[in-house]
């Protein structure tokens, strides 16, 4: 198997290309069908060789996989496949369950970021993190989004303001929110909460954004705000999202990542994926024949 | 046939359902009948703030100020052990116990609460008050520090097990935003899960207070019995269950004396009762807070 890949590289002249293009799947996807952006700059975060285990379970195997900055990348596939299971490992949210067990590289601007040189606490901060379900504090709107900035030592109240006011406008919900900075951030609706989740991440200033599924429990208005919202804070920061709409990942990412089973099957341009996947895996579960 | 059968156990089950109700209003009833009349006797400041009870002297003297305040003393300082023994395993627990020590501790604070208070009282009486005496050459061992020192160690598993109820029901979710952003472990807990736990710990404490003053064979073993205010945490006192316990054998039904310890049993109930109602309100709140209840 591998060396039929290696052939196809060769035949394909990428052996010189970037690592973690040449190692994995992502390397098969790079042949003349567009998928050129990829050239353009080095991945923001870049995953080599990533196998993860639950104890003695298996759950990711051999992910090699790059996410180019102020792109989005979506991360698709059926319930299961790993995908949620992948990106926590991005901030290492992972580490908050014990028993779990990380093998490979995972490189921020090229330095890893698995080992113990690295301080998870620093990292998070770069590395930001919207979840499934709204998770507001039961704190009032403004603490919710000044809480990053005071557990980071920012004491100088003016500055905390601004950065609160600029972090609840970048979530489009300062015209909202705006009059009832103090009252509880449980009062607003689940779509509100969940911008206000993205405004408490953005306040730490990130790189990085990582979404895992955060439309799951919002309505189809509350979803297209978010989606918007994606599309605008795209321009500044690399936005990784796990979805399992097949719609959402054709609608709001550059790229798309296929798992499956634990693995990652393919990756590329998202409009490629969906209108010529190469792996018949894909293919049947974007055409909706499982999953 | 079958109709007739449900409605039969529908009215079985009301039955039981209201028979607490019964026996609480039955209590109160009682409770107010066999009190009032000292109240009516002796007027309810005299009783509740007069600073000598002697009941059985001639004249008799009801005031039942010494008890109450024997009963905050001993309840105060059961709170200074309960509290932070209580709450710090609870963290303890929840936060930094691995799943093995948890197996362990869990079930070894629930079985200090299934201890009877009679061994408790035992320990007090034979062990710590002697060993206070030596430590700190008092006249008596079994003292104010005494009792608070046994009562508080009765209380924790109370405190501990509710507190640490408490800090389960904070959402995981609260944890994992908080260190998304950056935070460590120290600030999650202090600024995240004891605030949305808060109100939870404080029910824990009102019950792990209920739990202490109303606590009587301890405290009629190990407090010393004698109904003088006290002055300091070394004197000997008689909170109002001891009294209770201690004198009713000997005070006549229908007695000034019975009525005064009937009147004194309603002050005691309508302080636990008090605490029982802040420790609801305090937890519904919580609930409310945390969106629980949505």
């Amino acid at each position: 198997m591998h060396d039929t890949m290696v052939d196809y590289e060769k035949q394909m002249g990428l052996e010189n290309f970037h690592p973690s293009l040449v190692k994995g799947p992502v390397g098969i996807n790079m042949n003349s069908l567009g998928e050129a952006d990829l050239f353009g700059s080095e991945p923001k975060i870049d995953a080599r060789g990533v196998n993860f285990y639950y104890g003695s379970k298996k759950a990711l195997n051999n992910i090699n996989l790059g996410f180019l900055p102020r792109r989005v990348t979506a991360i698709i596939g059926p319930s299961g496949c790993g995908k949620s299971t992948f990106i926590r490992l991005l901030n290492r949210m992972h580490e908050l369950v014990p028993g779990t067990r990380l093998e490979g590289e995972i490189l921020l601007d090229g330095l890893d970021i698995t080992g113990p040189a690295c301080d998870a606490a620093e990292l998070r901060k770069r590395v930001g993190m919207v979840f499934q379900k709204p998770n507001p504090f039961p704190k009032t709107i403004f603490e919710n989004v000044a809480y990053g900035l005071e557990v980071n030592g920012v004491t100088d109240k003016e500055l905390i303001r601004g950065k609160v006011i600029d972090s609840l406008k970048k979530a489009a919900l300062w015209g909202e929110v705006k009059d009832r900075l103090k009252d509880s951030a449980l009062g607003l609706s689940g779509g509100q909460q969940q911008r206000l989740c993205i405004a408490r991440c953005l306040a730490v200033e990130p790189e990085v954004i990582l979404f895992d599924e955060p439309c799951a429990s919002l309505d189809p208005i509350s979803t297209g705000k978010i989606e918007e919202l994606i599309l605008e804070l795209k321009k500044e920061y690399t936005i990784i999202i796990v979805t399992h709409n097949m719609q959402q990942a054709a609608r709001v990412s550059d790229r798309t990542a296929f798992f499956l089973m634990g693995e990652l099957i393919e990756e590329g341009r998202t409009e490629r994926i969906f209108k010529a996947p190469r792996d018949k895996r894909t293919e049947d579960y974007i055409t909706g024949r499982f999953g | 046939m079958n109709r007739k059968k449900e409605r039969l156990i529908k009215y079985l089950f009301t039955t039981l359902a209201f028979a607490s109700l019964a026996f609480l209003i039955g209590i109160v009833l009682v409770l107010f009948k066999e009190a009032l009349p000292i109240f009516a006797k002796v007027g309810p400041k005299a009783f509740l703030l007069g600073e000598s009870w002697y009941p059985t002297a001639e004249p008799p003297e009801f005031g039942i100020l010494p008890l109450i305040l024997a009963s905050l003393w001993v309840t105060a300082g059961a709170l200074v052990i309960c509290v932070p023994l209580g709450v710090g395993s609870a963290l303890y627990l929840h936060e930094l116990a691995g799943p093995r020590q948890r197996a362990v501790l869990k079930p070894v604070i629930e079985i200090l609460a299934s201890v009877p208070s009679i061994v408790y009282g035992f320990f007090g009486m034979v062990i710590l008050a002697p060993w206070l005496q030596d430590t700190f050459e008092l006249p008596i061992g079994l003292c104010v520090l005494t009792t608070s020192i046994i009562l508080g160690v009765m209380a924790t598993p109370t405190v501990a097990s509710i507190a640490e109820d408490a800090l389960s029901y904070v959402p995981r979710s609260f944890r994992e935003a908080s260190f998304a952003v950056g935070a460590d472990r120290w600030q999650t807990l202090t600024k995240v899960i004891i605030p949305a736990a808060g109100s939870g710990i404080s029910t824990a404490i009102i019950l792990g207070m209920s739990r202490a003053i109303g606590e009587t064979m301890t405290v009629l073993m190990v407090a010393g019995g004698s109904a003088v205010i006290p002055s300091s945490i070394f004197d000997p006192v008689r909170p109002m269950t001891a009294a209770i316990a201690a004198e009713m054998g000997e005070a006549p039904v229908g007695s000034e004396h019975y009525n005064a310890l009937f009147a004194i049993a309603l002050i005691l109930f309508l302080i636990t009762f008090v605490f029982n109602i802040a420790a609801e309100l305090i937890s519904r709140r919580f609930r409310l807070k945390l969106g629980l209840s949505r």
